[in-house]
């Protein structure tokens, strides 16, 4: 017999809503039709929190929450849209902008980012940071694929991805801090990974145009993630 | 309650330009020069990067004439492929860059050039703008709107955007042209061939006017360089190089673009960051050659196209051997933009236009790649050098307004020579010297002469180096 499933009711932005023990804010929300910004959670992968986009409110708890890794409580009251949150997701969009070289009118995924679509939805006009323009190469060493570190948000999907989807555990993240960065192997091209299948699975999830498959021209790359959820289902809804 | 219009100084600084003319002990001309004082740096800031972003990322050199940048990146980047693109996709970058053509001049002779034309050189230069233009003749400076207008929707309709448009990819281009488009542009055509012959009549009639300016704008022998179909026809995209000289004679002809170094050298001098492209048979600073409508008109042996070919036949009539006056340079403007709607009728009659077929795929195959096109302005060189990864490690651009900065700068000796007298700057005499630049229609004006001022700096200095006069339009 299975065990019984508990509920949790809890408001989300004033809504009355019920929620099965152990799923995320993040989660229950997207089941009642509200939308909570994220670049480094995405379903079929384990969540992170590391963006920090998904922060929301909730009454009673003395700092924020990220919405991709707290579960839902009995009675919990949770705001997802006030003005600080939105105040503060600008600004993490800022930080990220000035972090690295974002240039959207030369990028391959210009017009299909997701860093791109929610600056615009978040009305993100200036970036109120000085950038710091690091010196990053780019990797094309890859027959099919390129990866260029300046556009990297380091959300670690592509790590995640690679890992728990395709096994093979070639993408990691060495450094620390703003010097963080993605590695293939132990730092070295990727072209030279004995491990790498070439799947490409690490390019569709990719949430801006940082992995791309060679040979795109400006704005044509689209990234297809059909395969996730399929590939979820078919090892048994684990993450 | 009375409207004011004020215009000031605009920021927008992508072409600051200084003159300098040096006095003798007699209060004569002596020399002259014409700095670039901007650096862009685009062959440098494309280091390390995928050759597939270059069509995109060279477009961004300018907002005027992207898509010739495009073409000749992308004509580079074919070379890298190793391919040889699918024949619709020639005829649709063709179709696109007459376009092109076709909206630069009218930027350059209805929004630019026709105050000075219309108004007079030495007319107020509060009232020498296109607002000037609209209350003194507002059908001329509608018909150049709407001009410019046709040649952009054309942009628009077959790339998806105006300015900046992503459709021309290395291999071809992105997306094939559909029935709807391609009518869509046809229906355009004809209005903009009125506007046209109706802008060339007032034209021819009124060169009479400008007896002055036609001796006195680089008005000397020069060689000529462009590009000419197998026959010796005009040509915007593909092409062999013709060389002509002053009298009109052939000096070269069906030259290989992809071996300009052979041909092509290129001088640098310490006072202006633009470099001088010259000749290289007959050396530096001989070799001066001029490229761009006039040049062109001056290489053909004729358009191919019958209302073109009309004109053109007229106005070679001008002069015994090539036309030798920048003047003239607003004139062969207007009998390309002619051309450019006669060509691209004929283009968009052809059925095989509309083929799906329009990219041809490849792997990275050549380490190098040069790209050869006509831009408005001339000649336009892209030669790009990629390391196995397909990561650029070195480009060198030769843009039109670099081929006749000798020229240029000689016309502006010439321009001084003839109307500066004594030690006074006079606002007319700052105008013409403008308008000597402005006839090449140099890309520092395309970005910051749109309301009637280039940002300016001419400095009167003599014979011992003390600065006699100056005046300044920032």
């Amino acid at each position: 017999m299975r065990a019984p499933v508990r509920i949790k009711t809890l408001t989300i932005d004033g809504k009355e809503v019920s929620a099965k023990e152990g799923e995320t804010i993040w989660q229950v929300a997207r089941e009642n039709g509200i939308d909570i910004p994220t670049l480094c959670y995405l379903e079929g992968l384990s969540p992170v929190g590391a963006c920090r986009l998904c922060l929301v409110e909730v009454k009673g708890a003395n700092r924020l929450l990220p919405a991709c890794v707290t579960q839902v409580e009995e009675g919990m009251e949770v705001t997802t849209n006030s003005e600080r949150l939105v105040n503060y997701r600008r600004m993490i969009l800022e930080l990220l902008f000035s972090e690295r070289n974002h240039t959207c009118s030369v990028c391959v995924v210009n017009g299909h980012c997701e860093l791109q679509r929610l600056a615009q939805r978040l009305g993100v006009t200036h970036v109120r940071f000085p950038y710091r323009y690091p010196d990053l190469p780019v990797d094309a060493s890859h027959e099919r694929f390129a990866i260029d570190h300046n556009r990297c948000i380091l959300c670690t999907r592509c790590v995640r991805v690679c890992d728990e989807i395709e096994g093979a555990h070639v993408w990691d993240v060495m450094g620390r801090g703003i010097k963080s960065q993605i590695i293939a192997d132990l730092n070295q091209p990727w072209g030279t990974s004995d491990v790498c299948t070439s799947c490409g699975k690490c390019v569709h999830v990719c949430p801006t145009g940082a992995i791309f498959e060679k040979g795109k021209a400006v704005a044509e790359m689209e990234k297809r993630r059909q395969f996730l959820p399929y590939l979820t289902i078919m090892r048994g809804g684990k993450q | 309650m009375a409207q004011q219009i004020v215009i000031e100084p605009v920021t927008r600084i992508e072409g600051h330009a200084k003159i300098t003319i040096k006095l003798d002990e007699e209060g004569n001309v002596a020399d002259a020069w014409f700095h670039v004082t901007q650096l862009r740096g685009f062959e440098k800031l494309c280091e390390g990067r995928p050759f597939s972003e270059m069509p995109s990322l060279m477009a961004r050199i300018c907002g005027i004439c992207p898509v010739s940048h495009s073409i000749a990146s992308a004509k580079a980047c074919d070379q890298l492929l190793a391919v040889r693109i699918p024949e619709p996709a020639v005829k649709l970058r063709r179709l696109i860059n007459l376009a092109q053509i076709l909206q630069s001049h009218a930027l350059s002779f209805f929004h630019l050039s026709a105050p000075d034309l219309l108004l007079g050189f030495d007319s107020d230069p509060q009232k020498r703008n296109l607002f000037g233009l609209i209350e003194a003749n507002p059908q001329m400076a509608k018909d150049g709107i709407k001009l410019r207008k046709i040649g952009q929707s054309v942009i628009e309709i077959l790339a998806g955007k105006r300015i900046h448009p992503s459709w021309i990819v290395p291999g071809g281009v992105s997306e094939p042209l559909n029935v709807e488009k391609r009518d869509a542009i046809l229906a355009m055509l004809p209005e903009a061939k009125e506007i046209t012959l109706r802008t060339l009549q007032w034209f021819k009639f009124s060169l009479e006017k400008f007896r002055d300016e036609i001796r006195a704008f680089a008005n000397f022998p020069s060689l000529f360089m462009g590009l000419v179909t197998s026959e010796g026809k005009w040509e915007c995209y593909h092409g062999r190089i013709r060389v002509v000289d002053g009298g009109g004679h052939i000096v070269a002809d069906q030259l290989d673009p992809t071996e300009y170094q052979d041909y092509i050298g290129e001088a640098t001098e310490p006072w202006t960051y633009l470099k001088f492209p010259y000749y290289k048979p007959k050396g530096y600073p001989n070799g001066m050659y001029r490229v761009g409508p006039l040049a062109r008109l001056n290489i053909i042996d004729g358009f191919g196209t019958d209302m073109a070919d009309q004109e053109w036949a007229e106005f070679r009539e001008l002069e015994r051997g090539a036309v030798l006056s920048s003047f003239y340079y607003h004139y062969a403007r207007l009998i390309e933009i002619l051309h450019t709607v006669e060509k691209m009728e004929e283009l968009l009659n052809d059925p095989d236009i509309l083929s799906k077929h329009v990219r041809a795929s490849a792997g990275l195959n050549n380490l190098e790649g040069i790209g050869v096109a006509e831009a408005p302005r001339g000649i336009l060189f892209h030669h790009y050098k990629v390391n196995e990864e397909g990561l650029m490690e070195w480009a060198n651009l030769i843009i039109a307004t670099g081929h006749n900065n000798l020229a240029m700068s000689k016309g502006i000796l010439q321009a001084s020579k003839h109307f500066v007298k004594g030690k006074q700057l006079s606002e007319g005499m700052l105008n013409r010297v403008e308008a000597v630049i402005r006839a090449f229609d140099p890309c520092l004006s395309c970005s910051t002469h749109a309301v009637g001022h280039m940002p300016l700096h001419i400095q009167l200095i003599g014979p011992d180096g003390t600065l006699l006069d100056e005046l300044r339009r920032d």
